[in-house]
């Protein structure tokens, strides 16, 4: 079967910076992908490639195996972007009509309008929405299709904690009706929530791409953290850890050997308080994953 | 595959109606196109309406052609110029290029638009004319000035298009005005051309507006200094250089944005 979307050893260029350095991936329908990775790192020129908004350098972009320009591909496909505008004049109901009008069988208006939560605002004037709003209308906009795929470009950024987590309740209802949800993110805990396939992207190119149970166990599997005064990454030599962090007094290092990296610090005699050894989360495999290609 | 995109129609409809709400909640924008033209009717036209600026040819309906002509360019300059220069600086432009929207329906909705903003502009002047400057003509010069006047005015769409894409969303308005406004007084569109500087004068025969007044005045039966095969020949000629400056225009925004 032909996959929903593909990048083909694709690169991308802009004067000069080498956004992506010749990114492969398949997602296949039905799949609910996060691409995963820090500002810069290539994530939302990925999205753009997908989408036909940008042209590759070399290699190739397809959407269900064609031209991503292709409107036979489009038709098929939702887009929630990053900062992109809308008319200030329109009321809810209306743009949700006008871009329903775009798609050969979407769904009931008032259907998209609930998906998104904004049944009590449908009459109001887009201006007149708050930021959390507006998100939530440009998630309506990318529903109310009914596509095949749903393409999700930093979808929660901006929103506070309250509002991200109904904001990925929206989308997983969304996945579970059988559709392909490819979003991008640097919130770990929603790609962790979400989906079953993370892609880590970093400086332009996929530096991991599993499950994110696999992310977690690919990398050291305990966590210690501390608090000490004064401590310096020369206080840290030569301990078996495969990463450590000191931020103000807050020390955090990954190990596989977590009983060794604590004996050692009481033979080193550093002053440790605070102490706590948990199993590492995804961030942590996130930031393991991404400091080893910056020391490598 | 043939069914998964879209019917045309339909879409077209939604967009011409969206693109003409956006316009029409505008007041900045639907007040003045629709009133100015009246205004200065009621400022200029209506003191003088009666007299005889050539023979059987009132002030009244000389000034009636003038300020149809103005107020038409103006919608569509504007309307065109604005929308598209405001939609690229809020983006709007790439969420539209991200959804299955044809552009050619996207650009002819805008078009139907300005045209249906320009009738209705029209719908207003019109009256005004007859009630208050007790224009009279025959039936058939009213349909020649508006069809006239609708036709001519298509040349202005692709000026507006290509300021749309060649001026930032705050500059628009200024751009249009410095160009638009002296044009509209060069061409003789609000007083007669003996009262503008010889330089200007000069110039004039060649602009545009000039070309395009001349089209209103002879529909109302004043007589002109070309025939209107001429007229229409130099404004379709204006017509393909704004179109082709409007896609050059076009073309660079692509290959800037989406390359």
């Amino acid at each position: 079967m032909t996959p929903a979307a593909q990048l083909i050893d694709a690169t991308k260029r802009y004067g000069n910076v080498e956004a992506l350095k010749g990114v492969s991936l398949n997602i296949e329908l039905g799949e609910v992908v996060a691409m995963l990775g820090p500002n810069g790192a290539g994530k939302t020129t990925s999205i753009s490639l997908l989408l036909g908004l940008r042209k590759p350098t070399s290699g190739k972009a397809l959407l269900f195996g064609l031209d991503p320009d292709n409107l036979d591909a489009r038709s098929r496909v939702g887009v929630m972007l990053q900062e992109s505008g809308i008319p200030a004049v329109l009321k809810v109901r209306e743009i949700v009509d006008l871009f329903r009008s775009y798609y050969a069988k979407p769904m009931a208006r008032d259907r998209a309008i609930a998906m998104a939560g904004l049944e009590e605002k449908a009459e109001a004037l887009v201006k007149e929405l708050s930021g959390g709003q507006r998100q939530r209308l440009y998630f309506a906009l990318a529903v109310c299709g009914d596509p095949e795929v749903l393409f999700l470009d930093e979808p929660t950024v901006g929103m506070d904690v309250e509002g991200r987590r109904s904001f990925i309740e929206r989308i997983a209802e969304f996945a579970r009706m059988g559709r392909t949800v490819v979003l991008t993110t640097h919130y770990l805990e929603e790609a962790d929530q979400l989906a079953r396939r993370v892609i880590v992207i970093d400086r332009g190119l996929v530096i991991a791409d599993a499950s994110p149970k696999e992310i977690k166990s690919r990398v050291a599997g305990k966590r210690v953290r501390f608090t000490a005064a004064g401590l310096t990454d020369a206080d840290l030599e030569g301990l078996p850890v495969t990463t450590s962090t000191i931020s103000d007094h807050t020390v955090q290092l990954l190990t596989n050997q977590p009983e060794a990296v604590l004996s050692e610090l009481f033979r080193r005699g550093i002053q440790v308080s605070d102490l706590e050894v948990s199993g590492a989360d995804l961030e942590d495999a996130f930031i393991s994953l991404t400091s080893h290609r910056a020391t490598s | 595959m043939a069914a998964r995109r879209a019917p045309v129609g339909p879409m077209l409809a939604r967009q011409t109606w969206a693109e003409f709400l956006k316009l029409w909640r505008v007041p900045a924008f639907s007040i003045t196109s629709l009133v100015l033209p009246v205004m200065f009717y009621a400022f200029i036209g209506i003191g003088q309406a009666s007299e005889e600026v050539s023979p059987h040819v009132t002030f009244g309906a000389y000034f009636l052609a003038s300020m149809a002509v103005y107020g038409v360019a103006n919608v569509m300059i504007f309307s065109f110029g604005i929308s598209v220069a405001t939609e690229r600086g809020m983006k709007m432009d790439v969420l539209m290029r991200a959804t299955p929207l044809p552009p050619y329906v996207y650009l002819l909705s805008k078009c139907i638009t300005a045209i249906v903003f320009a009738a209705l502009t029209l719908a207003v002047l019109f009256p005004f004319a007859y009630l208050a400057g007790g224009v009279r003509l025959d039936p058939s010069a009213w349909v020649t000035l508006a069809t006239r006047v609708l036709l001519g005015s298509l040349p202005f769409i692709a000026l507006g298009f290509a300021i749309g894409y060649l001026s930032g969303p705050n500059s628009a308005v200024a751009v249009i005005n410095l160009i638009y406004l002296p044009t509209a007084f060069a061409s003789g569109l609000f007083f007669p051309k003996q009262l503008l500087p010889d330089f200007i004068q000069r110039i004039s025969p060649y602009l545009p507006l000039h070309f395009f007044g001349q089209l209103g005045w002879d529909a109302i039966g004043a007589p002109t200094s070309e025939s209107v095969s001429t007229d229409w020949f130099y404004l379709a000629g204006y017509g393909v250089a704004f179109f082709v400056v409007a896609l050059w225009a076009y073309r660079r925004e692509e290959s800037r944005k989406f390359s």
